[in-house]
C-alpha cells in the first residue's frame, strides 16, 4: 500500500489519472464523434508538447523544428496508407497503375526506391519513430558536441524545418507537393474512415499518449532526469563532474523526435491525409505555443496545453476569424510575460496554495474555538508534500530559458 | 551563340546575383544590429519589413491623389518615412515588450512571434488582405542597356545603390558616432558602460529602435521588385537570421560577406536546377557549416 502509495507520488500519478479520465471516460461520453475526433487530432500534437517539455522544460533546449519530426512520422505512415490505397485495381485508369496518383500525374513509371520500405506495415511502423530519430540525432549531434545551445540551435532547426518544406513541395513527384498525400482509406484493409474505427483509433491515441507521459516521466525521475536539470542550470559544473552533457542532450532530443513521430503517425490515420502545411516553421512554433500555455515543465500540462490552444483555435476559426490571431498573439506574449511556467505554474502556486490554505483555516475553524489567536501563518508557506522528495523536479530552481 | 552573347548571359547572371545579394544584406543589416548587437531574437523583424513597404504604398496613394505633379519625387521622402515608421513602432515594442525580456532570449523569441502575428492580423483588418504594390515613379522602371543584349534592370541598380547607402551608413554610425560608441560599449561590458555613465536602458532601446527603422527601409526597397501582403514579411525571417548567424552574429563585415556568398551560391546554383532545390541546396550548405563552425565566418571573440 505504502509502496503504491510513494510511486502514485514519485510519478504524479495523480494528476495522470485525472488526465486519463477526462480523456477516456469524460470526452467520449460528452462529444459526438466528429468533435472527438478533433480531440483526436489534437492529441497527436500533444505528443510533440510532451517531447518539447522534455527538450526545453527539461534539458533548456528550444527546437523549433518537431514540425519536421512530427511531419516525417506522419509522412511515414502515409506513404504506408498511400499505398495501400492505390492497388493496380483501383487505379487501373492510370498510365501506370500500383502507383499513387499524383506520381502518375508527374510522369513517374515505377515506384521509386524510397518508398520501397513503405509496402510493409511493421516497416512503416519502425521508420515512424526511428527515421525521425535519426534526423534527430543527426542534428543535434554535430551541434550539442560543439556547444551549440539556445538561440543558434532555434535558428538552425528552424532552417531544417525550411528545408524540409521546401524539398517537399518541390519534389512534388515523389511526395505529393503542397496537397501533400490524401485520400487515405483503409489500413490493412480496416476502413479507418468509419464511426467505430475512428473511436478506435481515438482510444490507441490516448493509450500511446499515456504511455509517452509514463515515459518521460520514468525519464525525469531517473537520474538522467535530474542530470537534464542540473545541464540546464549549470552546464559547465556538470561538465565538470565528469558527465558527457551533449550525450544525454541527444537522447533527450531523439526521445522527443521519437515521440513527435507518433504524434504524426496518429495524426495521418485519424484525419486521413498529410501535407507540408504541418512541417514548416509557423506550425513548429504553434507547437512550442502548446506546451508552453500547458507549463514547460508539466507533461500533462502540455496535453491540456495542446487541447486548449486547439480547440480555441478551431472555435474561434470557425466563429471569428479576424480574433484568432489576435488571441494566438497575445497568447504568445502573454505566457512569456505573464505566465512563463504555463497553466500548470498558475497552478503550482495560485490555486493549489491557495486551496490548501482554505482547507487548513477550515479545518482550524472546526477543531479549535474562534477565541485562540490564529495560527502563525499557515497560509504563507503552505507545506508542500511533493517537495519533501529530492529527486522531483517541479519548482525546484529558477528557470533559465 | 557568340562569345559576347555569353559574356552577356554571364554579366546578367552575376547581376541577379547581386541584387539577390542586396535584398539579403538589406534585410540582415537590421537583424545584425538587433541580433548580432543585442542578442535579441525578433522574429517580427519581417513585420516592420512589411511596415516599410506599406508606408511606400501609403505614401504613393496618397500623392497619387492629392498631387500627382509630385509623384516623380515622392519615393525618397517615403523611404524616409518608411524609416520614421518602423523606428516608432520598434520604440514602442521595446519599451512595453523587449525590455523586460532582455535576460530570457528564448521567450523573446516566442514574444516577438506573437508580436508577428498580431502586427500581420492588424495589416489584414486594416489595410487588406490582397498583395499590394506602389505605383513607382517613371525613373524606377524600365532597364539600363549599356550595349546590344545586355539587360540591367534599373529597380534592381536602385535596391543595389540604397543598400550600398545604408551599409556604409551603417557601418560608419556604429564606428564613428555616439551612439555606436555608447552600442558597442554596451555590447562589449553591459555594467562597465553602465558605470561611465551610459545609459544602457536608453542605448537599447535606440538600437532596437534602429534596427527595426532599417528593417523599414529594406522593406521600402522590396517594393520596387515585389508586391506586399500581409505575410510577405515572414517569407524572409529565416533567411535574414541565417544571414545573420553565417556571417558571425556579432561582425556586420560578416554579415556583408554572408550575404554575398548565399546570394551567389543561391544564383549559381539556380542556373542548374530549379529553383527550390537551389534553395534547399544553398540553405543545407550553410546549416552544415553552421554545425561545423557555429561561430559563423566572422567571429569576433566575446568571453563568454
Amino acid at each position: 500500500m505504502n509502496f503504491i502509495k510513494a510511486s502514485v507520488q514519485r510519478y504524479q500519478l495523480g494528476s495522470l489519472l485525472l488526465l486519463v479520465l477526462l480523456l477516456a471516460v469524460v470526452l467520449p461520453l460528452s462529444l459526438d464523434i466528429f468533435r472527438l475526433n478533433l480531440v483526436g487530432k489534437y492529441l497527436t500534437y500533444a505528443f510533440v508538447a510532451v517531447g518539447l517539455v522534455m527538450v526545453w522544460g527539461y534539458g533548456g533546449v528550444l527546437s523549433l523544428g518537431q514540425g519536421v519530426f512530427f511531419g516525417i512520422g506522419g509522412y511515414a505512415m502515409a506513404m504506408f496508407l498511400k499505398l495501400e490505397a492505390s492497388d493496380p485495381i483501383t487505379t487501373k485508369i492510370q498510365s501506370t497503375p500500383g502507383i499513387p496518383d499524383f506520381m502518375d500525374w508527374n510522369q513517374i513509371t515505377e515506384l521509386p526506391a524510397l518508398w520501397l520500405p513503405f509496402k510493409s506495415l511493421p516497416l512503416s511502423l519502425a521508420l515512424v519513430v526511428l527515421a525521425p530519430m535519426a534526423l534527430a540525432w543527426l542534428v543535434s549531434f554535430a551541434m550539442f558536441k560543439r556547444r551549440v545551445g539556445g538561440v543558434y540551435f532555434a535558428i538552425i532547426t528552424q532552417a531544417v524545418a525550411l528545408i524540409c518544406t521546401v524539398l517537399i513541395i518541390g519534389q512534388q513527384g515523389y511526395t505529393g507537393g503542397v496537397n501533400g498525400m490524401t485520400d487515405l482509406k483503409t489500413l490493412l484493409g480496416w476502413d479507418t474512415r468509419t464511426d467505430s474505427a475512428k473511436y478506435v483509433l481515438y482510444y490507441v491515441c490516448v493509450g500511446l499518449l499515456v504511455l509517452s507521459i509514463l515515459l518521460c516521466r520514468w525519464v525525469q525521475t531517473s537520474k538522467l532526469g535530474t542530470l537534464l536539470l542540473a545541464m540546464r542550470d549549470k552546464e559547465d559544473r556538470v561538465r565538470f563532474s565528469g558527465y558527457d552533457v551533449s550525450n544525454f542532450k541527444v537522447f533527450t532530443f531523439c526521445l522527443a523526435a521519437g515521440l513527435s513521430g507518433i504524434g504524426g503517425a496518429m495524426f495521418a490515420l485519424q484525419v486521413g491525409f498529410m501535407s507540408p502545411s504541418f512541417v514548416g516553421i509557423v506550425p513548429s512554433i504553434e507547437m512550442v505555443i502548446f506546451c508552453a500555455v500547458g507549463g514547460r515543465m508539466s507533461l500533462v500540462g502540455a496535453v491540456y496545453g495542446a487541447l486548449l490552444v486547439n480547440a480555441g483555435k478551431t472555435l474561434f476559426s470557425e466563429s471569428f476569424p479576424d480574433l484568432w490571431l489576435f488571441l494566438m498573439a497575445a497568447l504568445f506574449i502573454g505566457v512569456t510575460m505573464a505566465f512563463p511556467m504555463g497553466l500548470a505554474g498558475v497552478w503550482e502556486e495560485k490555486i493549489r496554495p491557495w486551496w490548501k490554505s482554505r482547507r487548513q483555516a477550515l479545518r482550524e475553524a472546526a477543531v479549535k474555538p474562534p477565541a485562540t489567536p490564529a495560527p502563525i501563518a499557515p497560509a504563507a508557506t503552505p507545506p508542500e508534500p511533493t517537495l519533501t522528495e529530492p529527486t522531483l523536479p517541479d519548482g525546484v530552481g529558477s528557470q533559465r530559458a | 551563340m557568340t562569345l559576347s552573347d555569353m559574356m552577356n548571359i554571364g554579366l546578367m547572371q552575376g547581376f541577379a546575383g547581386l541584387s539577390l545579394f542586396a535584398v539579403l544584406l538589406l534585410m540582415g543589416l537590421g537583424l545584425a544590429i538587433i541580433f548580432g548587437q543585442m542578442g535579441v531574437i525578433n522574429m517580427a523583424h519581417g513585420e516592420f519589413m512589411t511596415i516599410g513597404a506599406y508606408s511606400i504604398y501609403l505614401a504613393a496613394r496618397v500623392t497619387e491623389s492629392l498631387a500627382p505633379a509630385f509623384m516623380p519625387y515622392y519615393f525618397p521622402i517615403a523611404i524616409a518615412l518608411a524609416f520614421v515608421f518602423a523606428f516608432i513602432t520598434g520604440w514602442i515594442v521595446e519599451w512595453v515588450l523587449i525590455r523586460h525580456l532582455y535576460r530570457r532570449p528564448l521567450d523573446t523569441l516566442l514574444a516577438t512571434w506573437g508580436v508577428s502575428l498580431g502586427l500581420q492580423q492588424i495589416f489584414r483588418t486594416f489595410i487588406g488582405p490582397k498583395e499590394v504594390s506602389p505605383t513607382l515613379p517613371e525613373w524606377l522602371m524600365g532597364s539600363w542597356t549599356p550595349h546590344e543584349g545586355l539587360d540591367i534592370p534599373i529597380n534592381g541598380l536602385f535596391v543595389l545603390a540604397l543598400t550600398a547607402l545604408v551599409t556604409s551608413g551603417v557601418l560608419v554610425a556604429l564606428h564613428k558616432s555616439r551612439w555606436g560608441l555608447r552600442v558597442r560599449a554596451t555590447v562589449a561590458n553591459r555594467t562597465m558602460a553602465n558605470a561611465t555613465g551610459i545609459d544602457t536602458m536608453k542605448t537599447d532601446r535606440l538600437t532596437f529602435a534602429i534596427g527595426c527603422g532599417i528593417a523599414g527601409v529594406a522593406g521600402a526597397a522590396f517594393t520596387t521588385i515585389g508586391s506586399t501582403g500581409p505575410t510577405s514579411g515572414s517569407l524572409y525571417i529565416v533567411d535574414a537570421f541565417l544571414v545573420v548567424t553565417f556571417g558571425g552574429a556579432a561582425s556586420l563585415f560578416g554579415t556583408v560577406v554572408s550575404a554575398f556568398g548565399i546570394a551567389q551560391t543561391q544564383s549559381i546554383s539556380e542556373f542548374f536546377m530549379t529553383g527550390s532545390m537551389a534553395k534547399v541546396l544553398t540553405l543545407s550548405l550553410i546549416v552544415l557549416i553552421l554545425m561545423m563552425r557555429p561561430q559563423g565566418l566572422f567571429a569576433v571573440k566575446v568571453r563568454r
